[in-house]
């Protein structure tokens, strides 16, 4: 296979950044109110991850070692506060309902997991492909998670009515303890179906139970190039 | 003082920063396997975010605002919040050997918590002052605190116990989560 089509493949289904790395899940959970809100804001990682990759491959030669991680914070910080000002100039509905969780794309694990496990070390076309991947893999992700609630919550989906008038919304699940219910009934199913992920059967249970951010980027680069058997 | 009260309430319990803004979830699942780490990064986070909302309100108020560069806090907020911790931890280590030991392993984790620059940016949107900004930091810091500690007493409960094959690992645990959520609509009785 091609590999820049392969790094797409990798991104949105062998390694998916929430079904199957369980990274990145405040915005997992705090903006899939809705379908619409998912894909937003699936898509404004997206753009950050593409660029934050491509750039960061490309001044690798020249961030010294030690100063590595500030470095790759002030670029993805720059390129937020770019799709910050962006949406608020041109999608100003869709900057309201995600708020807060706009500039806080700096500190997504994704991000800067994938800045120092992948692009520190590829070239930058390769890398920004790899961002795609990753990128349209959380998007499909928020997307489907989002739409789950909307048609539990709201019976709606991307706005549009589906269920029949005698369906009594759960109006639950739009609120804050249903984003957690579908998530863990979305995990539960992938170990039933004993689906590839970081959390199930087929890890030991160590892992099983060490998911979720420790917060440490070092260990899980680590972690994930050993998972790629480089 | 009864608006600094209502604050102080509002974002400990009423709007818990993790189980209903979502801030700082991937430590709240991380660090919760055993009551003493989870008690230890919540100190730590309570310590970070006390200093973090200090330091980012006066930046803010004093120096971003003045100079019309509103547009730089994102990057301003995460850079002195990354040096922040460092300096923290450089101080505790030489200056406080027992509080370091204590927080010492957790300090670094709390640089990609999204809580803290999410309470710096949530203290400038909602245009607070500086006595505010404190205020909303604690508590903040103090609702984290509760909901970690509490989540792993149930944490340590639940591993005895004999959960289905398909809920082991992750999902039990947020689920766990989702009903301590619902738990906590109940003190949006108190405002």
């Amino acid at each position: 296979m091609n590999k820049y089509v392969e790094r797409l493949y990798n991104g949105i289904w062998k390694e998916n950044p929430i079904f199957v790395q369980m990274l990145g899940l405040c915005p997992t959970l705090a903006v899939t109110t809705s379908a619409i809100n998912g894909v937003g804001m699936g898509l404004s990682s997206t753009a950050v991850l593409v660029c934050a990759n491509l750039l960061i491959s490309a001044l690798r030669h020249l961030i010294p070692d030690r100063v590595r991680l500030p470095g790759e914070i002030v670029v993805v910080a720059s390129l937020v506060t770019i799709v910050d000002m962006l949406m608020e100039g041109f999608l100003p509905s869709l900057y309201s309902a995600l708020g807060i969780y706009i500039p806080l794309i700096v500190v997504n694990c994704i991000i800067l997991g994938r800045a120092e496990s992948f692009a520190m070390k590829n070239t930058p076309i390769l890398s920004a492909f790899d961002g795609l991947g990753m990128g349209l893999g959380f998007t499909i992700a928020l997307g489907l998670i989002g739409a789950c609630r909307e048609v539990l919550g709201a019976g709606t989906v991307f706005g549009i009515q589906v269920t029949p008038s005698s369906f009594q919304p759960i109006s639950i699940f739009i609120l804050a303890p249903g984003a957690f219910f579908v998530l863990s009934m979305l995990t539960a199913l992938q170990n039933k179906l004993k689906a590839p992920c970081a959390t199930n059967g087929s890890a030991d249970k160590e892992e099983k139970e060490n998911f979720g951010c420790t917060g440490n980027c070092m260990t899980c680069a680590e972690h994930k190039t050993e998972g790629e058997g480089k | 003082m009864k608006e600094l009260l209502v604050i102080a309430i509002s974002s400990a319990l009423v709007s818990n920063v993790v189980l209903s803004q979502f801030l700082g979830i991937c430590s709240f699942v991380g660090v919760s396997r055993k009551v003493e780490t989870a008690a230890g990064m919540g100190g730590a986070v309570i310590f970070v975010i006390t200093i973090a909302s200090i330091v980012a309100s006066l930046i803010y108020n004093y120096i971003l605002s003045p100079l019309g560069l509103d547009y730089m806090k994102t990057i301003v907020f995460i850079l002195v919040i990354a040096a922040l911790v460092q300096i923290v931890e450089m101080f505790l280590h030489k200056c406080m050997e027992s509080l370091y030991n204590a927080l010492g392993v957790f300090l670094p984790l709390i640089t990609t918590n999204c809580a803290v620059l999410g309470v710096a940016l949530t203290n400038v949107q909602n245009g607070y002052g500086f006595v505010q900004s404190v205020v909303n930091g604690v508590a903040t810091a103090i609702g984290y605190t509760i909901a970690i500690v509490l989540l792993a007493g149930i944490r340590e409960r639940i591993e005895g116990n004999d959960i289905p094959y398909s809920f082991q690992g992750s999902p039990i645990v947020l689920v766990t989560a989702g009903l301590m959520a619902i738990a906590f609509f109940g003190f949006s009785g108190l405002l």
